[in-house]
């Protein structure tokens, strides 16, 4: 047990938290000011749903002793032998610290979500799926990377989270994009975003956040987390540079969405990495990240996908080309716990990586659409037609946003 | 009397109520409005999705005078208002039948 480190990862999990009411934010800010509400309570409401369901079970399924490397037992579920001495997973802090430090990541992976479905998806029906989600999809994932599948036992790297949380949630994105469909009025009518300060804030506090979902995965205050922290920032930069120079040579001018986007596309893309390469590394992350999720948002409208508030463009493309970049530039020199990639003479790492990306890519799309099926058999994902051009606050909960 | 009604660019504001002002007309309504004529619309950009937004901001201003001065009225608007570009904007002017003070119950151009 080490004082300082217990210190360091309380911290660092109020961070992770503080990312959650930060998305909300974000995401509310892009959407029409008649669904500014329920957009934001989509994401708030993974802090009630999610905490439960890892104290009862989650924490266990995801982390608990081992099933064939696909899924934890039921020995930890209500948290049972998970107390303040050390577990596992960390010899220097409470199990129940690093339980809560995951739970953080678990409650925000839903939440990420929900930018593909925004403005058409019934409250109730949302529940269900997050609950089906996290249960079914979330947890078996996170078990593969970290806690002891078959991910981790084959070497792949993922510092903190690229697979896990953001390939992961952009899937089932993805899924959900395709069996909802469009929000009527796409494609002829002006979809604006109601509030883009807000969504700048939003994107400041995920930014700010971030620093305790990277540096924190290292579990330590030590040189690791120190790693991961400098590149966190200098990835982020950077693409936002590069996503803001791609449109203003694309589409003639500078957009503080992109700025707010293109930071989110360096962070989701350094996540899997920053713990394992050097800032330089992390600068050529970033930049290739910001140019590439914008290229994705940009083809997302030819291909005619309605991902709203693009979860798929920026955390999915975002999160392969990080989950694969650890393969590229993953050095031994930065982390000895680490591996090197194909950039140091490493190829195999790169093959074990891709094998991660695309195990998680079709594990997550496919329960993630069979659970939206069953949810829209059930009780139907969308909302109806006057509902949805009511507006999703007035019809889902009876607030507006602005009364102006 | 009557009533002119203008739609202008809203930085050109300022520029037509003090013009106004000099030849003594004390009152205005204003609003901000959107609308469209010959000027085209601007473009927005959100995440890269172009949108051509037809409707563009603009000042209504509201003012009712006596009939003999509308025309000085109309000239000293035109000339604050102009900019020369496409977009300076429109003045209507209408008869109006009656103006009433709801304070006081005057009547006419007392009631101005």
């Amino acid at each position: 047990m080490n004082t300082g480190d217990t210190a360091f990862m309380l911290i660092a999990s109020a961070l992770v938290m503080f990312m959650t009411p930060g998305l909300a934010l974000f995401y509310g800010g892009l959407v029409r000011s008649k669904n500014v509400l329920s957009t934001i309570m989509q994401s708030f409401i993974c802090l009630g749903i999610v905490s439960i369901i890892w104290v009862a079970y989650g924490y266990s399924l995801a982390f608990g002793p081992d099933i064939g490397g696909f899924i934890g037992n039921l020995d930890w579920a209500w948290l049972n032998g998970v107390g303040t001495r050390p577990g596992p997973y960390s010899s220097n802090i409470p199990n129940l610290l690093f339980c809560t430090f995951q739970l953080m990541f678990a409650v925000l992976t839903p939440a990420l979500i929900t930018g593909a479905f925004a403005e058409r998806m019934k409250f109730s029906a949302f529940l269900i799926f997050t609950f089906l989600w996290s249960s079914l999809v979330y947890m078996p994932v996170c078990h593969w990377v970290w806690g002891g599948g078959w991910l981790e036992k084959m070497g792949a790297l993922d510092f903190a989270g690229g697979t896990v949380i953001h390939i992961n949630s952009a899937m089932a994105a993805l899924a959900a994009v395709l069996i909802m469909g469009k929000r009527k009025g796409w494609g002829h009518e002006i979809f604006h975003p109601n509030n883009l300060p807000a969504t700048i804030l939003g994107g400041g506090i995920l930014w700010f956040g971030w620093f305790g979902f990277n540096a924190g995965s290292a579990l330590a205050a030590g040189g690791s987390a120190c790693l991961a922290f400098l590149t966190t920032q200098v990835a982020a930069g950077a693409a936002t540079l590069s996503w803001v120079f791609a449109e203003w040579i694309f589409q003639g001018k500078p957009t503080t969405l992109g700025a707010a986007s293109g930071a989110l596309s360096g962070l989701v893309a350094i996540t899997p990495a920053a713990g394992f390469v050097s800032p330089v590394s992390a600068i050529i992350i970033g930049l290739v990240a910001g140019v590439l999720c914008y290229m994705a948002v940009l083809a997302k409208s030819r291909l005619g996908y309605d991902d709203a508030l693009d979860a798929v463009g920026v955390h999915g493309i975002g999160g392969i080309w990080g989950a694969l970049a650890t393969g590229l530039f993953a050095s031994v020199t930065m982390n000895p716990h680490g591996a090197n990639g194909l950039f140091f003479g490493n190829p195999h790492q790169f093959v074990v990586q891709a094998t991660g990306v695309g195990a998680t890519m079709i594990y997550s799309f496919v329960v993630s659409a069979i659970i939206l099926k069953a949810v829209d058999i059930t009780v139907g994902l969308r909302v109806n037609i006057e509902e949805e051009v009511q507006g999703l606050d007035i019809s889902q909960h009876s607030e507006v946003g602005y009364s102006l | 009397m009557k009533k002119i009604e203008a739609i202008i660019k809203p930085f050109k504001l300022d520029d037509v109520k003090d013009a106004l002002d000099e030849i003594g007309i004390r009152g205005m309504t204003i609003s901000e409005v959107k609308g469209y004529g010959r000027q085209k619309g601007h473009q927005e950009i959100y995440r890269g999705a172009e949108y051509v937004v037809d409707f563009i901001p603009k000042v209504k201003l509201e003012i009712i005078v006596e009939a003999e001065q509308a025309a000085q009225a109309v000239e000293k608007i035109r000339e604050s208002a102009y900019t020369g570009k496409i977009g300076d904007g429109k003045i209507f002017v209408f008869p109006v039948e009656e103006v009433i003070r709801v304070r006081t119950g005057e009547r006419g151009k007392e009631a101005i």
